[in-house]
């Protein structure tokens, strides 16, 4: 699948202001500290900007309203009507937080629980695909939902480490999470390398009792929308080596960092945190690129490869 | 739950249908044109039409793209830069028509042979020809000539007709269909409706064809014959036949030449020759009386075989004598064929025995009854249904006269001619050989300012109708008629250039081309014809070929290299007839021709061709096309097409004659003529009657009616030339015992190829260069969805083919180490090549090949320069020489068939080798620019978008 | 509305395609695109038609493939690799992914004959569609940033402006070789379905659990020429010419 940039940065980002929104709604962090206050607007400009993001690649863009009608059927639509939805209780939290520095358990909690439901549903949009099987996993939405916890621990660490409140729980939360996600998208990728593919060209053909199938001539010589959408192919060696950087940038090295906060002093800490949410950041870009990268489309037995 | 959306259901499709007929190949299939808004909005093929019913290929369908493609030339161009530059200005029609005349009349005044009119792709050679012929000079021919001369001479001269517009399987009866070699841009759409109805009802389809695509894809069986070797296999087979004595005994006596007497006189001048009675009537020997008689004798039975003794002394066997002989002969079995035509003993023992298993096990019965030429009444039609098609792969190679006669005497063995079931003749054919023309342009038939005295083109009876001066030289531009092609009922259109600019035999002043891509893909040794088309003269500084006029619809590679251009229009802005004088597009049970009108008006200063040729013959005054008083006899085309005749009540079209219209064949010119075939939706189509449908070669229901229909003036029943006498004159002469006498430099030659029955020998450019040097084959398909070069400059059609990969055989790939994507060098012994490979598996192991015509100039046909069609797309053409390699007799021999001088693309061979990788392929020639001012050119093409719902 | 109908459709619109007979001429992906660009919805749009990267939106494909014998059945001479020629559009399946995957509701199957279409005026080019087709049916025109795919020529089978016989998919009018049949596959008496039943008709890809309503007919199974070779009908032998000649004599005799 095409790694299209405004998709990762969709998932990306939003995954980590539902992750930061979560750890704000189940009142981990002071709501009273600045930094608390602008954790509330920092994690709702993620989200946001995730969103516009995730609108780059529409056709048309203007009709974008009409995605939230089809609930009932459609995870795409799903995630509209929640990330909409849930934007209610974030935005009543992060008001009171800000105005009146306030934390409001229920709407809090209430807001948690959504965002996991929006991360959830933003997966199940990929996880839902048959056509797609390396996404086509349980596996998938566990991935999407433990790297926005991780990431919402990470960057409230840093949250926790600024406003000078302790941050050990955060820190220690963050670290249980961060090797969580890492543990599970290891059991992803083990998936993923080991797939005995559901389709085949010859399943593809139904030629297969005739012999094995090639493709001997595409019907159009230059890439077409699909070849272009889902012809993406990336060697294996090439995704091993950038899956150990993700999980170095992303996984170890943040992990460690977590331990220097907990064990450091403040100013490390707080050096130590920021590094991990942007090591971690940088290293869920390279596991999102992965994400599309190494995934096969079904329509490729048509196309040879 | 909301209710669905509503959608426009009912939508009329147009404003209005407009029938023509289709061009965008040269099937000829019926069209509807739809128009809304003055534009095309949808072709789809008419229903009613008898040469597709209802159905349309690609290209048909890609026919809005081809109208609206920016190639189209706008004006009449008048060149500006060196040849080759492609800067033209663009001129007025009056400019370019008195230039055109201007140069015309001067050579017609001084010395008319130096005009040499050749037409490519063109329908309408009758008024080519006939305008060739008022001018003068002997050098006419159109290009059959490097596409399927040998297919069509050697069909005339064996059963009168021949394959495609001569005849066509019978589709709803043929029990076993066999296809060599057939390409897939001809004739296409009733092949594809036909292959399909015998898919239905279980018929069995033979391919025999080195690559296994399009039709060959779903043959039953495919035969990945080694190239050139078909008629070896067709031989072996006829072999097996004669062994197992299935053979159609009384077809052959009744239909054939086998019970006549040849002439068995070593050393004499009448050696080989059939014996004649006084009257020149063939003799037969009679059993029952035990004398030799004249053919026809009443009650006679004659003798297939035994040696008999002729009045005057001297003795004479049946020609079938002959035949049986030479083909019984143990280096025909299977097993002696095998490693030559790489096709297994027992595959070719198959494929006999399937022939013979149903020609004779599964005859096939029309209770109809008829009555043959002699009087004879039958009760009905009895067919063999065995059927054989075949085109270009038997054509293109230098045996392929003989291959193709190879193929219709197994045809004629087995009973299966124009029966039920079996190939099946077409009016105006069956044809004999006496009812075409010898061939025109002897010194004798031409001079200045005075028309050729007959047609350009026909058949020579023997070496005395050949087209040569006292010394035995050509006197033709293409050496056509000559010791070097002395059957070239076609000419050689792809000689022209190269002996213009030799000068061999002579020089010439002016080349007038239609439709012709003489300076890219239609020619062979493409590089070294571009050299010879800006070749100068360094003592006049003037081109050696000093002026070129063509004529075209599109800026094709050769729009670069005239002088002037005179634009054509493109197929749905034009009059167009599909004559039965021409090539027309009847079925075995129905006589019919069609035409073209407007569909739409020109939106550029552009007139169609024959129009053009029209204006010029009466500014020429030529006689036919103008007056005595210099005044034109007809306004344009269409009014040429109505009431021009060649024999009295005889004109281009035969429907709606007469001047009420009701006359079909013969009749008066009727004015409403064209307005009734486009209500009749373009064509003409008269049905015959059922009891002259079959055995038409000696039926005398259809000579009847084909002297009705005006086809001959009496009847010309055909008689199958198993053995072919006029070869064997030519034989003779290169003895030295005809008159006129062959030279030495022929005589070797002559004698080994013109046998007088069909026989096989080794292609020459195979036989000429090492087999060790040059392992492999290299040939060329058409793709189905491309015509030619005529293609790439469709928007739809060229995102098909917009580049053509080589396909190399597995093994090959796997011995010098080639996967997909790799690049070689393809060497043949006259040129390199550098392209891109893929992999192919389901090809003949010693063939390479590629789709043909892809690869374009750069700067041609409108694309930007970066195409792939110019980048990485290739010609096969620059491997073939139009010359063989030379052979030590001081000689440079034509690569073409030594009979008819057809082009032998196909005999080319080849060696590859891995090269660097490339993004360009080479030869890569310099770019040409656009001729004239370009049509828009837009980044994002929305057809139809006005009138999206 | 993008729920699949809840019953099963009382009809069932679709192609049968034989690839015993198509020889891959393109006719029907040249027809499809001539009358889709102009007809049911945006134009179907071309981009670079005449530069290099030359690329546009077409609804149908055909797809070509060499299928190298590994002691399957016999296709003609046994162990010759053979091509098959592979036209592709949208299969209109019964459970449709692109119907349920599509956020807006501009993709829907039709309750009443189940073919499958894209309402344009609700469409947002999300793409989403095109992902969960396992078959690649669907193409985003990228002028109009609209999912386009095969719509059955809707716009033909009901159109009452054409000629009876002329109500069905463009593609099917075009194919010269008749390889395209449409029908109602729901009707078990339909001549589709009795295809499909003689022929031994297949969906592709089952293990999409996409129940394609399309069907493809497998090449039939061929006889090898060689297995004629010791046919009796051969087996009359002429040692030589003179006994061909002695029974040609008698064959004389009897005409």
């Amino acid at each position: 699948m095409h790694p299209a940039p405004s998709i990762i940065l969709f998932t990306t980002l939003s995954g980590l202001g539902y992750g930061l929104a979560a750890v704000l709604g189940l009142g981990l962090l002071d709501a009273s500290t600045l930094s608390a206050k602008l954790a509330h607007v920092a994690a709702l400009v993620m989200i946001a900007g995730g969103l516009l993001s995730s609108t780059l690649h529409l056709g048309n863009p203007q009709r974008a309203w009409r995605a939230l009608s089809q609930w009932r059927s459609s995870w795409l639509s799903r995630e509209g009507v929640m990330a909409m939805a849930t934007f209610v209780p974030l935005t009543i939290s992060a008001w009171f937080a800000v105005i009146e520095g306030r934390y409001l358990p229920v709407v809090g909690l209430v807001g948690a629980v959504m965002c996991g439901a929006t991360v959830y549903c933003t997966a199940m949009i990929y996880a839902s695909l048959r056509s797609i099987q390396a996404w086509n996993t349980g596996l998938t939405p566990i991935c999407y939902l433990l790297f926005s916890a991780a990431g919402g621990l990470l960057l409230s660490t840093v949250v926790a480490v600024i406003s000078g409140s302790s941050s050990d729980l955060c820190a220690v939360l963050a670290l249980v999470a961060v090797i969580a996600a890492w543990a599970a998208k290891s059991a992803w990728w083990k998936r993923l390398r080991t797939l005995v593919p559901l389709s085949t060209p010859e399943s593809a053909t139904g030629l297969g009792n005739i012999g094995h199938v090639r493709l001997f001539e595409r019907p159009h010589m230059n890439d077409n929308y699909l070849t272009r959408e889902m012809g993406f192919k990336i060697a294996r060696k090439h995704a091993l080596k950038l899956s150990k950087m993700a999980i170095l940038l992303g996984g170890v090295v943040p992990v460690a960092l977590m331990l220097v906060v907990i064990l450091g002093g403040s100013t490390t800490a707080m050096l130590a945190a920021v590094l991990a949410v942007l090591l971690y950041a940088c290293g869920l870009v390279v596991e999102r690129w992965l994400f599309f990268a190494e995934a096969r489309h079904a329509v490729m037995n048509y196309y040879g490869d | 739950m909301k209710s669905e959306p509503q959608v426009a259901l009912s939508e009329p499709v147009s404003d209005e249908v407009r029938k023509t007929t289709c061009y965008m190949c040269a099937c000829r299939c019926g069209i509807d044109v739809h128009i809304k808004d003055g534009k095309v909005r949808y072709i789809e093929g008419n229903r009613d039409h008898p040469v597709n019913r209802g159905v349309l290929c690609a290209k048909g369908s890609a026919g809005i793209m081809q109208h609206y493609a920016p190639a189209r030339l706008k004006a009449p161009l008048l060149r500006t830069g060196p040849r080759g530059s492609g800067e033209f200005k663009e001129i007025s029609w009056d400019e370019a028509l008195a230039l055109a005349t201007g140069w015309l009349d001067g050579v017609r005044q001084a010395d008319p042979k130096k005009l040499a009119f050749f037409t490519g792709r063109d329908q309408s050679q009758s008024l080519t020809g006939f305008w060739a012929q008022q001018f003068g000079t002997p050098n006419y021919a159109a290009h059959g000539g490097f596409c399927s001369v040998n297919m069509a001479a050697g069909g005339i001269m064996t059963i009168g007709g021949a394959f495609w517009e001569f005849g066509a399987p019978d589709w709803d009866r043929t029990k076993l269909f066999v296809m060599f070699g057939v390409a897939e841009d001809h004739d296409s759409n009733p092949i594809k409706i036909g292959i399909s109805k015998l898919k239905k009802r279980g018929a069995r389809f033979v391919s025999v064809n080195p690559v296994r695509t399009g039709y060959s894809s779903v043959a039953d069986n495919w035969i990945g014959i080694r190239p050139g070797t078909d008629g070896l296999l067709i031989l072996a087979v006829v072999h097996e036949l004669l062994k197992a004595r299935k053979i159609d005994v009384d077809y052959i006596v009744r239909y054939s030449n086998a019970t006549w007497l040849v002439v068995d006189a070593p050393g004499s001048a009448e050696h080989g020759l059939f014996a004649r009675d006084e009257n020149g009537k063939p003799q037969v020997f009679e059993t029952v009386t035990e004398h030799v008689v004249p053919l026809g004798t009443k009650g006679a039975r004659p003798a297939l075989s035994g040696r008999v003794e002729l009045p005057d002394g001297r003795f004479a066997v049946p020609a079938f004598q002959l035949l049986a002989e030479k083909y019984l002969d143990p280096q025909y079995a299977p097993e002696a064929v095998a490693q030559e035509t790489g096709v297994s003993a027992d595959v070719i023992r198959g494929l006999a025995a399937e022939i013979a298993r149903v020609a004779f096990e599964e005859a096939i019965r029309i209770d109809q009854p008829w009555t043959d030429m002699n009087g004879e009444r039958h009760e009905a039609f009895v067919g063999r249904p065995v059927s054989f098609h075949a085109m270009r792969g038997l054509s293109a190679h230098s045996n392929g006269f003989q291959t193709a006669r190879a193929l219709h005497m197994l045809q004629v063995l087995i009973g299966a001619v124009d029966c039920p079931g079996a190939f099946r003749f077409e009016p105006p054919y069956p044809k004999p050989v006496e009812a075409h023309p010898t061939p025109h342009g002897k010194a004798e038939h031409f001079g200045s300012n005075k028309p050729l005295s007959g047609p350009h083109l026909g058949f020579p009876r023997g070496p005395e109708d050949l087209l040569i001066d006292a010394q035995g030289q050509p006197m033709r531009i293409d050496k056509a008629f000559s010791w070097d092609a002395p059957i070239s009922a076609h000419g050689l259109m792809h000689m022209v250039i190269a002996n213009a600019h030799a000068g061999d035999p002579y020089s010439i002043d002016l080349m007038f081309l239609y439709m012709a891509n003489m300076a890219w893909n239609s020619s062979m040794n493409t590089a070294g014809v571009i050299k010879m088309l800006e070749d100068k003269d360094p003592a006049t500084g003037e081109y050696r070929i000093p002026k070129i006029i063509y004529s075209d619809a599109y800026s094709s590679e050769m729009v670069a290299y005239a002088d002037l251009v005179l634009p054509d229009t493109t197929y749905l802005e034009r009059h167009d007839c599909i004559s039965l004088l021409d090539r027309p597009i009847s079925e075995p049970d129905a006589v019919q021709d069609a035409i073209r009108w407007p569909v739409v008006e020109p939106d550029r200063d552009v007139r169609g061709f024959q129009s053009v040729l029209l204006d010029l013959g009466a500014r020429l005054r030529l006689p036919g096309f103008a007056d005595n008083h210099g005044k034109a006899l007809y306004k344009d085309y269409a009014d040429y097409i109505v009431r021009h005749e060649r024999r009295p009540g005889i004109g281009p079209l035969a429907g709606f004659r007469g001047s009420d219209g009701t006359r079909t064949g013969r009749g008066a010119a009727n004015p409403d003529q064209l307005k009734r075939y486009i209500e009749n939706g373009s064509f003409f189509s008269a049905h015959i009657p059922l009891e002259a449908q079959f055995f038409k070669h000696a039926n005398k229901a259809y000579q009847d009616f084909a002297v009705r229909m005006g086809f001959f003036d009496e009847p010309k029943p055909v008689t199958f030339q198993l053995y072919q006498e006029s070869l064997q004159k030519f034989r003779l002469s290169a003895e030295g015992r005809r008159e006129p006498v062959a030279p030495e430099t022929h005589r070797e030659r002559i004698l080994a190829t013109f046998d007088p029955l069909p026989m096989w020998y080794r292609p020459f450019e195979e036989a000429a260069v090492s087999r060790e040097e040059y392992p492999y084959h290299a040939i060329t398909q058409r793709p189905a969805a491309m015509y030619h070069s005529w293609g790439s400059m469709n928007a739809w059609l060229r995102q098909i083919h917009t580049k053509n990969p080589l396909y190399v055989p597995g093994p090959i790939c796997d011995e010098i180490g080639l996967v997909d994507g790799d690049w070689v060098w393809v060497i043949s012994h006259h040129g390199r090549i550098k392209v891109e490979i893929a992999r192919m598996e389901a090809v003949n192991s010693s063939t390479i090949w590629t789709w043909n015509a892809i690869g374009k100039r750069e700067g041609a046909w409108a694309l930007d320069e970066d195409a792939p069609e110019a980048k990485k797309g290739f010609l096969m053409n620059h491997l073939i020489h139009e010359l063989l390699p030379p052979k030590g007799d001081g000689m440079r021999w034509s690569n073409s068939d030594p009979i008819t001088g057809q082009a032998a693309w196909y005999d080319l061979r080849v060696r590859i080798e891995k090269a660097e990788p490339a993004v360009v392929s080479e030869p890569h020639f310099p770019a040409v620019a656009q001729p004239g001012e370009a049509l828009p050119h837009v980044e994002e093409l929305r057809y139809g978008q006005e009138w999206a719902k | 509305m993008t729920s699949l109908p809840s019953l099963p459709t009382p009809k069932k619109l679709g192609l049968v395609i034989d690839l015993d007979v198509c020889v891959g001429c393109h006719a029907c992906v040249i027809s499809c695109k001539e009358w889709n660009t102009g007809g049911y919805g945006a134009a179907l749009s071309d981009q670079q038609p005449y530069g290099a990267d030359v690329s546009g939106t077409f609804l149908n494909r055909i797809h070509t493939f060499e299928v190298v014998p590994e002691g399957g059945q016999v296709i003609g001479e046994a162990g010759d690799a053979r091509i098959v020629h592979f036209p592709k559009s949208c299969l209109h399946c019964e459970d449709a992914p692109c119907v349920t995957v599509c956020p807006t509701g501009a993709s829907y199957k039709r309750a009443e004959d189940g073919i499958v279409l894209v309402d344009e005026s609700k469409c947002i080019g999300c793409g989403l569609c095109a992902w969960s087709c396992a078959y690649g049916a669907r193409e985003m025109d990228l002028a109009a940033g609209v999912m386009k795919k095969c719509t059955l020529c809707v716009d033909r089978i009901y159109n009452e402006t054409l000629k009876e016989i002329d109500r069905v998919p463009s593609c099917v009018r075009t194919c010269p070789a008749n390889a395209r049949h449409y029908g109602d596959l729901g009707d078990p008496t339909s001549d589709v379905s009795r295809m499909v039943a003689e022929r031994g008709g297949y969906d592709l890809m089952p293990e999409q659990g996409t129940r394609p309503t399309n069907k493809y007919l497998p090449p039939r199974p061929r006889k090898p020429l060689a297995a004629s070779a010791g046919s009796a009908v051969l087996a009359e032998n002429t040692d030589g010419a003179k006994g061909f000649f002695a029974w040609l004599d008698g064959m004389l005799d009897r005409i």
